[in-house]
């Protein structure tokens, strides 16, 4: 019997023989008898030298059985078809806006309406890229992004403990959580009026709306993407030992990050939409000019190619964000969980 | 040599890893109550393979929740004298975002063990379930039979130093000192197909040998908790009560080697008590 090589007591040396002993290459009738009459077997006289023999065998095919379920049940992994996979990705949207600008320069061509309501395709280019050439539109994309970021991370800052407390804490659920829904439905440029009145024309009063926007959307993100959890990982997370505080770091929030980061694109979205909104009703010198601010202009000067210049920039930003920011985090994340149904 | 060898065992098994006295369980009040368990003795000696057998609504289930201390006896004592058990369930319920190694690191990072110990412990313990290489693996790129090994592999982590391959840096721990560890283990099988399951149950049988851990096994199926315990122990159903229990040492050896007449005798006799249970509710 190999068990008197094994210092008695040593626990490491027991996982090393436990492991050892499915191999095929040891003696496997020897080291099965050894298993099983080290597995406390007290009626073991009794059994013959043949049956555990036998025993031994079985657990040897057993695990020539387990390799083979293994190497038949893990999941295959599909290899990425590479340039292919980028074209069939991108070219669609291409043809899209290519085909749009197509009609809008034939509807242009065809003089329906006159030129300060639908100028031609060139124009608002020329329009667009004058500015970018004085570099006036970095200076106006500095000051609405820089907004729109830092008032978004004040609302994570916010959104994410409220969201927690609101998913967890049952009174609060009931106190707070139709408030933050309907909050959520409130078009937050109602909010623009009563900023500027509190605050006056200043950051601060941008600010406030763009919160008041973000914030219930951060909140019910995490707060759909904790009731979605299956309840079987916070139960597991209780049976390894994991307190309140260490459930929330370790299991809640992870296993809530696909509707959280759901919640958190979102907030982006209504952030950007707030700060537009903001910016284009409270205008004024000391606020510096935005991409709002901007648009009011075009709207003031009567001038067509800059309100919709105006309007490419924003639709750019948002699409950049997203397109930068949101999406590889999602994929990222989503790919990590086997999710990638979505993500063709 | 025989002899020293079996002595080892017997004298572990003198001390228990759990005792339950007289231990009710009701859920909810007044008219409305249900007794899921009433008056359950059960001793789990340290090292022992305890299987509990029963239809459904025994209170099999709760039982293990109360003996993990996941739930509150409504009467009597629970007794353990091991650390918190760890507790494998039907789903392997592995953490999505993290990957095999992650997983079983996972109650080690909560019991605040360092990065090191937990990669050296972690890696230990997935060899232990044959699951060396694939540590970096996610759970949806593995197979259902292999999920639940890396469960098996994170349950035991989660007995802490005491699962025997985590006192392997102490070193210190002697045959006689360690307080038993507890493992608990709700149908841990139930859900996978035959093949695996059988793959499976010899796994366990191999890993309860090398870590020496008491096992409180719960499972429907007959056949497999004669083939697994060394003791089966029958439940009642609404409210659980032990009905009896049988010492099938014997039998589950002989199931394995395949010279299985006493086995079959004993899944018989245990199968048809089974079913006096069961048919007595219909009466009622």
């Amino acid at each position: 019997m190999p068990q008197p090589d094994v210092p008695p007591g040593s626990t490491a040396s027991e996982v090393e023989l436990g492991r050892s002993t499915p191999e095929p290459q040891g003696s496997t009738g020897a080291t099965g008898a050894a298993d099983t009459a080290g597995g406390a077997e007290p009626a073991g006289g009794t059994r013959t030298a043949t049956a555990t023999g036998t025993a031994g065998a079985d657990l040897s095919d057993l695990s020539a059985v387990g390799a083979g379920l293994d190497a038949l049940d893990a999941p295959q992994r599909d290899s990425g078809r590479g340039v292919r996979r980028v074209l069939t990705a991108a070219l669609p949207p291409v043809v899209a806006v290519v085909l749009l600008v197509a009609v809008w320069q034939v509807l242009w061509a065809a003089a329906l309406w006159p030129e300060y309501k639908l100028p031609a395709p060139l124009d608002v280019w020329t329009s667009f890229w004058s500015r970018v050439r004085d570099g006036e539109v970095v200076g106006i994309l500095w000051t609405s992004v820089h907004r729109a970021v830092l008032g978004f991370l004040a609302g994570v800052l916010i959104g994410t403990p409220l969201g927690l407390l609101v998913a967890k804490v049952r009174v609060v659920r009931a106190a707070l959580g139709p408030i933050l829904t309907g909050l959520q439905n409130l078009p937050s440029v109602a909010w623009v009026p009563a900023a500027v009145l509190w605050f006056g024309l200043n950051d601060a009063a941008i600010y406030f709306v763009v919160l008041l926007g973000s914030v219930p959307s951060i909140t019910n993100g995490l707060v759909s993407g904790i009731d979605q959890i299956p309840p079987i990982l916070p139960r597991v997370g209780r049976a390894l030992g994991a307190g309140r505080l260490a459930s929330a770091r370790h299991i809640l929030l992870p296993a809530a990050l696909p509707g959280y980061l759901a919640g958190l694109k979102q907030g982006w979205a209504f952030s950007w939409r707030s700060l537009m909104a903001a910016e284009l009703i409270a205008t004024s010198p000391r606020l510096g000019v935005g991409l709002g601010t901007f648009l009011n202009q075009g709207q003031s000067f009567n001038d067509m190619p800059t309100v919709i210049a105006a309007i490419f920039l924003i639709l750019l930003v948002g699409v950049g964000i997203e397109l930068l920011a949101f999406r590889p985090l999602e994929r990222a994340v989503l790919r990590a969980r086997g999710l990638t149904g979505a993500l063709g | 040599m025989t002899a020293t060898l079996a002595v080892p065992p017997l004298a572990t098994s003198q001390d228990s890893a759990v005792e339950l006295v007289g231990v009710r369980k009701t859920f909810g009040r007044g008219p409305a109550a249900v007794t899921a368990l009433d008056g359950v003795d059960l001793r789990v000696g340290a090292g022992e393979f305890v299987c509990l057998l029963g239809a459904s609504g025994c209170g099999k289930s709760t039982l293990l929740n109360l003996v993990a201390d996941l739930d509150q006896p409504s009467a009597g004592r629970i007794v353990r004298h091991t650390a918190r058990p760890a507790v494998m369930f039907q789903e392997a319920a592995l953490m999505p975002w993290l990957t095999a190694a992650r997983n079983v690191e996972l109650p080690l990072r909560l019991a605040g063990l360092r990065r090191s110990e937990r990669r050296v412990v972690a890696g230990e313990l997935l060899e232990l379930v044959r699951l060396g290489g694939l540590g970096d693996k996610r759970p949806h790129e593995l197979s259902g039979g292999m999920r639940q090994r890396v469960a098996l592999a994170r349950a035991l982590a989660s007995a802490g130093d005491l699962s025997g391959v985590g006192a392997g840096a102490g070193a210190g721990a002697g045959a006689a000192a360690p307080a038993p560890a507890l493992l608990l283990m709700d149908e841990p099988f139930a859900a996978l197909d035959a093949i695996t399951r059988d793959v499976l149950q010899a796994e366990l049988l191999r890993v309860w040998r090398a870590t020496n851990t008491a096992v409180l096994f719960v499972t429907h199926d007959v056949r497999e908790a004669v083939r697994l315990g060394q003791r089966v122990v029958l439940l009642s159903s609404r409210p659980g009560r032990v009905v009896r229990e049988w010492d099938t040492r014997q039998a589950g050896a002989d199931l394995v080697t395949g010279s299985g007449e006493h086995a079959a005798e004993v899944i018989e006799e245990i199968t048809s008590r089974l079913r006096e249970v069961i048919s007595s509710h219909a009466a009622a």
